[in-house]
């Protein structure tokens, strides 16, 4: 295969099949709870993706080293590391979003999308593939906060980036409130089932 | 708040516990939530050891952000301070319960070890700490925000065994999707107590 196959095949299951949010499940917290926008979900997003490129490049590069026993701790060690990175990033030249994100930013070392990454991807495969999984996994991670932000943005304040859409009409302002988290979300994940269960079925039927 | 008193911690209580759920209201601790609301037993069971981790990693980090990190002014190591406490509590409480409750620590299976990595934990210590509360409150704040947990968890886990024994639900929806619909109506309630006034 060559080597632009694979990293389509990267983008395709970070982003669509193996999508860490919409089919894995996994980090459901920072996605409920730093969805209310559009541009808190971006921010999440690409601070997570940037940690999860960043821990995947060292602990693939640090993979012959790390001992098999202790290695669960020495991947929170990196993540951790990385995160204060991003802390103090957000916090000198985004400082608006710092604020929006607030605790949900230190706890971007205890989302288990980048421990899952760490452990099943990056331990045992080479530096650039490490890489490009990050970046794809993270970009799908983005990719699930930018529908649920944009949908909850939209039906929740009436804006979109904040811009306003509808004139005078009230929102719903629920859908911007923890309980609109849970509930565009299962919808969400009810939609992608629903494909990957039709596509499955389609599949079957070329089969036979 | 640094005045304690009976009134005061019945209002901080109330507050941790129900107006401000940390699952249904602050979204942390969703993980656990979800993954082991099947039964009732387990539920509880997960309530009680992240209430004990959580009391028992808001005294020690209390003492270490303040004994440690703030005379050698060290605050920015907190996050990676305060992760590898929990982590190391939770690696000593689950040999504990091996020794002395092995059919809570058979019940609680994979999830012991998740709790490292459940946001709650660490998002209480963090905030205990942003928020500047002194010893005495940061404890009560982390064991009231606890039983919140276990009762939001409790509570997840009676509904879901309910609707798995009366409900038919739509196959797209099975599974995750329809417990996160359950989570949204469970925090539309609780959205009722915001009109508490304390």
């Amino acid at each position: 295969m060559s080597d632009k196959m694979r990293i389509r095949d990267f983008f395709k299951s970070g982003v669509i099949t193996d999508n860490p949010v919409l089919i894995q499940l996994l980090g459901m917290c920072p996605t409920l709870a730093t969805t209310t926008t559009l541009i808190n979900g971006i921010g999440m997003g690409l601070s997570a993706t940037f940690v999860l490129i960043c821990s995947n490049l060292l602990i693939s590069l640090l993979r012959k080293i790390i001992p098999q026993k202790i290695r669960i701790a020495a991947y929170i060690v990196i993540i951790a590391g990385f995160v204060t990175l991003v802390d103090m990033l957000l916090e000198a030249y985004f400082n608006s979003i710092y604020n929006a994100l607030g605790v949900f930013i230190p706890l971007i070392v205890v989302n288990c999308i980048i421990l899952a990454r760490a452990e099943s991807f990056a331990s045992k495969n080479k530096v650039l593939p490490s890489f490009f999984d990050g970046l794809s996994m993270g970009l799908g991670f983005t990719f699930a906060l930018c529908i649920l932000g944009a949908i909850r943005e939209i039906l929740g304040s009436g804006t979109i980036l904040g811009f306003a859409l509808f004139g005078g009409v009230a929102p719903l302002s629920i859908m911007a409130q923890p309980a609109g988290g849970f509930l565009t979300l299962g919808f969400l994940i009810a939609a992608a089932q629903f494909m990957v269960e039709r596509k499955r079925g389609g599949a079957e039927d070329a089969d036979n | 708040m640094q005045t304690i008193n009976l009134g005061t911690i019945i209002a901080f209580a109330i507050n941790a516990i129900l107006i401000e759920n940390i699952v249904l209201t602050q979204f942390m601790g969703c993980c656990p939530f979800f993954g082991v609301s099947k039964k009732s037993d387990t539920a509880l069971g997960m309530g009680m050891a992240v209430t004990f981790i959580m009391a028992l990693s808001s005294v020690v980090t209390h003492w270490i952000y303040q004994l440690i990190l703030v005379p050698f002014d060290l605050e920015y190591l907190q996050t990676i301070a305060f992760i590898l406490v929990i982590a190391a509590l939770v690696q000593l409480v689950e040999m504990a319960l091996r020794k002395l409750v092995p059919a809570l620590y058979n019940a609680l299976g994979i999830y012991l070890p998740l709790i490292t990595t459940n946001c709650a934990v660490l998002g209480i210590c963090l905030t205990n700490v942003q928020d500047g509360y002194n010893f005495l409150v940061s404890f009560l704040n982390s064991v009231f925000t606890a039983i919140g947990f276990t009762l939001a968890i409790w509570i997840f886990s009676l509904v879901r065994m309910r609707m798995d024994e009366v409900c038919e639900v739509p196959k797209p929806f099975q599974g995750f999707p329809i417990a996160l619909i359950t989570a949204a109506v469970l925090s539309f309630g609780f959205l009722g107590f915001n009109g508490l006034s304390l």
